[in-house]
């Protein structure tokens, strides 16, 4: 048929699903960004937390791509 | 010509995305197959096998090439050794396990850093191009060790009921709070670790590589198949897909580190004292 979209809702729903993430990542790098421009010797600290933090964020991302991959 | 009644690019040949299906290699040399639990097994060695001994092979094969020759003016070798394994001492291993009792674990971290991160940039290396971790099988291998391992060394300190109560007893709460708290930390200190561990790993190896396949695929489509105007975007999508394959470099890197720090909270939270 004529101008038809094929594929899976899925990947909408997956998109949709990543922007709490994406806000959550931004945020986090956003506070390890100004808190070592106004302490950089606590780069180093700050930089395992911030990893961390970003890691459990991600968390759910990547749970959502699974899940679309994974529901039918 | 752009067709700006359906919004469609392209011309008539069909385009598949690529898809998990991608990512199902057939399996190298002689291969029959046999039924176990309705799923059908395919014996025969696939690539990312291959690639799993080869990690190991090559790691082990550099760290022994570069601390055989020990000397107080270090060669370049050595100092690159040093370096790596003191970045994953002093920065994964001291700063989040504690001084007391970090070099016990020094080791396996060490390893699996490497062993991940050899893994991971093999999605990069010409002619490999392929990350191992984006085959589920092998992440729940590591996820399924560094499970046991944080829950063995929090058992053998505390002893069962006492590494129960420590993961799943928040300090300071008391009352009947606790018949919810308990079984939520139970889920997310016990059960979903594993779970999480393992998918981050797997689907950032896997999204990354379906990421370069779609910029490469699509960009040739529109290339080779597309209208005239069109293909200048297939030029652009090649661009995008020299520069994300450096970002999935420094991704491929932050995700093995990411494992391993996570290897070493879970054991640093299984060994911390009662408050």
């Amino acid at each position: 048929m004529e101008g038809t979209i094929n594929g899976s809702l899925n990947m909408i729903g997956y998109g949709l699903a990543a922007i709490g993430p994406g806000v959550g990542v931004g945020l986090i790098f956003a506070a390890y960004i100004s808190g070592v421009a106004r302490q950089p010797e606590a780069q180093a600290r700050l930089q395992t937390i911030a990893i961390l933090g970003f890691a459990l964020a991600e968390a759910l991302a990547i749970i959502g791509i699974a899940l679309a991959f994974v529901l039918s | 010509m752009i067709n700006v009644a359906t919004g469609r690019l392209r011309a008539d040949e069909t385009f598949t995305p690529p898809g998990p299906a991608d990512f199902d290699l057939p399996p190298i040399g002689a291969s029959s197959s046999f039924e176990m639990f309705g799923q059908t097994f395919a014996l025969g060695v696939t690539k990312p096998m291959i690639q799993v001994v080869l990690a190991g092979v090559l790691v082990f094969a550099f760290f022994y090439v570069a601390a055989k020759q020990r000397s107080m003016v270090p060669s370049r070798l050595q100092y690159v050794g040093e370096a790596g394994y003191g970045f994953v001492r002093n920065s994964l291993g001291r700063d989040i396990i504690g001084s007391h009792d970090f070099m016990r674990f020094v080791p396996y971290l060490f390893t699996l850093f490497f062993f991940i991160l050899v893994n991971n940039w093999f999605a990069t290396i010409p002619f490999i191009q392929f990350p191992t971790m984006s085959r589920s099988g092998m992440v729940y291998g590591l996820a399924i060790l560094s499970w046991v391992i944080y829950n063995a060394v929090g058992i053998r300190k505390h002893g069962f009921l006492g590494y129960l109560k420590l993961q799943t007893v928040p300090s300071g709460m008391k009352g009947p709070i606790l018949l919810l708290l308990i079984p939520l930390e139970f889920m997310s200190n016990i059960l979903v670790r594993p779970f999480t561990l393992a998918l981050r790993l797997f689907a950032n190896m896997f999204a990354g590589h379906l990421l370069l396949i779609l910029f490469a695929l699509g960009g040739e489509y529109l290339l080779l198949h597309g209208d005239w105007l069109v293909k200048p975007v297939g030029i652009v999508a090649w661009l995008l897909f020299i520069m994300i394959a450096f970002l999935e470099v420094l991704i491929q890197f932050l995700q093995a580190y990411v494992f391993v720090l996570l290897n070493a909270m879970y054991i640093s939270g299984a060994l911390a004292d009662e408050h």
